[in-house]
């Protein structure tokens, strides 16, 4: 089994190394997409806003973060604080800010589309029907509006959770990385060892996203 | 009311958001850990490379090791503290000496002039020059042996490209993209020789039958060396007593024994190891 290189992972602690990686890249990405979720919701509801100057910030926000490449928020966010504040950020407490700050950012987006999408008629029921903008929101918009959201948000999760492999740039060890350390430190006993390992990598991230998907599924079913 | 609330949610958002971007830069003061510091607080922070075997990898029992780790381990020991390992990468070896999130980088750097505005290099540790491979039955000794019909092969956008280019522009180069190519088309004999870093060559040549590194060391010869953040004199004065003090006791040919012999041979020893900061280099000093 030599050419496929998956005897690699069995040696010494390789195999439980690489999973501790594949928890460090699900920590981060799971922690971002609950905050970003939450603030997201609040930022799409102000994208909506009635006011020019709030939305002309939160487009600027968003553009921001369409713009700019996640890795040089990453090196902004870990450097760019220490630079110009002095302070120390924690590498994954950084990576959480900047997740956090791109899923935000389209999360919103997100919201705002979905809540745009629901007919003007809705609210003029509810209206009709004597409930308050509170109450209307509540009751009537909001549960149309998360139905909606679930199959695009669970895009944007499942390329959050893809995209923690470049928090290597700011010197934390995520699976990909555990990976790579993993080939290269066998590259003279198992030159082919980069199949057998990526193949394996490729298969944590499959387990880690397909559960997402089929969580969406569902939900979307159930509130249908 | 509803109206203040939005704002405070929206003067959050964009703190946390343009804050970094836009805030000018005002001067960190000191932005790094004096000798003293380091010995006090129990942990020095070594940045190394943890997938570029054999100067810094990660064994299967999840520890470093490697050349530039073997020197760590003695630096650790010498200042009497605890290491605690920073996972680097090449892009980002500067910046973690600019921001003192580590003390020390021992990540195969290569020491050159634009660098050196940046950080502060200690005393070097390891040559680095580009070497040529050539196979045993024509070997290539000087770039005289080259035919003017013969070419070179080279891999896109190395020194060993920049090099020829400058300094050898009647050789004929095969330019290829990567490794794996280049390695190919030199053992289907589509070239006389094929220039690269010498440590690459060399490992090429120990790997493979039948090839020889003619030229072990051609070019300005460049060297690797620990290094610190900018104007960190203690630590830098430390680190440079160190590599000389180390050198009275051969540690470096020790290191290459250790953790170099398997790649390089025996042969190179002297090629590649700097003992005590002292660089010997008697064909190519730099002009």
């Amino acid at each position: 089994m030599q050419s496929l290189g998956i005897d690699v992972l069995f040696k010494g602690s390789n195999f439980l190394r690489l999973l501790g990686g594949l928890w460090t890249a699900v920590r981060i990405s799971l922690i971002s997409v609950a905050i970003s979720i939450v603030l997201g919701i609040l930022a799409g509801m102000l994208m909506t806003s009635r006011s020019t100057f709030v939305k002309a910030l939160l487009r600027v926000y968003l553009e921001i973060v369409r713009i700019m490449p996640q890795m040089v928020l990453l090196f902004i966010v870990y450097f760019g604080t220490t630079r110009v504040f002095g302070w120390n950020l924690e590498a994954e407490t950084a990576a959480i800010i900047v997740f956090t700050f791109w899923g935000t950012a389209e999360m919103g987006d997100l919201v705002r589309g979905a809540l745009i999408s629901i007919p003007r008629i809705q609210y003029e029921s509810a209206a009709a029907l004597g409930m308050s903008e509170t109450a209307a929101f509540r009751y009537v918009i909001l549960p149309q509006t998360v139905r909606r959201l679930i199959p695009l948000s669970i895009n944007l999760i499942t390329r959050m959770i893809k995209t923690t492999s470049l928090v290597m740039m700011i010197g934390i060890v995520e699976v990909l990385k555990v990976g790579q350390q993993i080939i290269e430190a066998n590259r003279k006993t198992s030159p082919n060892a980069a199949f057998g390992v990526f193949a394996v990598v490729f298969l944590m991230y499959f387990l880690i996203c397909w559960p997402v998907s089929r969580l969406a599924a569902w939900l979307e079913k159930r509130w249908a | 009311m509803k109206k203040i609330r939005k704002n405070t949610v929206i003067a959050v958002l964009t703190a946390l958001g343009l804050g970094t971007a836009l805030v000018s830069p005002v001067f960190a003061d000191e932005n790094f850990r004096t000798l003293d510091e380091i010995k006090e607080s129990g942990t020095v922070n070594i940045g190394v490379f943890s997938d570029k075997s054999p100067f810094g990898y990660v064994d299967e029992n999840g520890e470093y090791q490697g050349y530039d780790v073997y020197l760590a381990e003695r630096l650790g020991e010498d200042l009497g503290v605890e290491i605690n390992y920073v996972s680097t990468e090449a892009a980002n070896r500067i910046e973690y000496l600019q921001t003192g999130k580590v003390d020390i980088i021992l990540a195969n750097f290569t020491v050159t002039p634009e660098r050196a505005e940046e950080v502060d290099f200690a005393l070097p540790y390891m040559n680095v020059a580009l070497g040529v491979v050539s196979p045993e039955d024509a070997v290539i000794e000087s770039l005289d042996d080259i035919g003017e019909d013969d070419q070179v092969i080279v891999i896109s956008g190395t020194t060993a490209e920049t090099y020829l280019v400058k300094n050898n522009p009647e050789i004929k180069l095969q330019k290829y993209d990567a490794y794996a190519e280049a390695k190919t088309a030199f053992e289907n004999g589509n070239g006389v020789a094929w220039a690269n870093d010498n440590t690459e060559v060399i490992a090429f040549s120990i790997e493979n039958e039948g090839y020889v590194v003619g030229i072990p060391s051609l070019g300005s010869a460049d060297t690797i060396a620990p290094a610190v953040t900018k104007g960190n004199e203690t630590l830098l004065n430390w680190l440079n007593d160190e590599i000389v003090s180390l050198g009275e006791e051969n540690f470096f040919h020790a290191d290459y024994e250790a953790t170099l012999l398997d790649t390089y041979g025996a042969d190179y020893e002297d090629t590649l190891v700097i003992e005590g900061g002292a660089v010997s280099g008697s064909e190519t000093e730099a002009e």
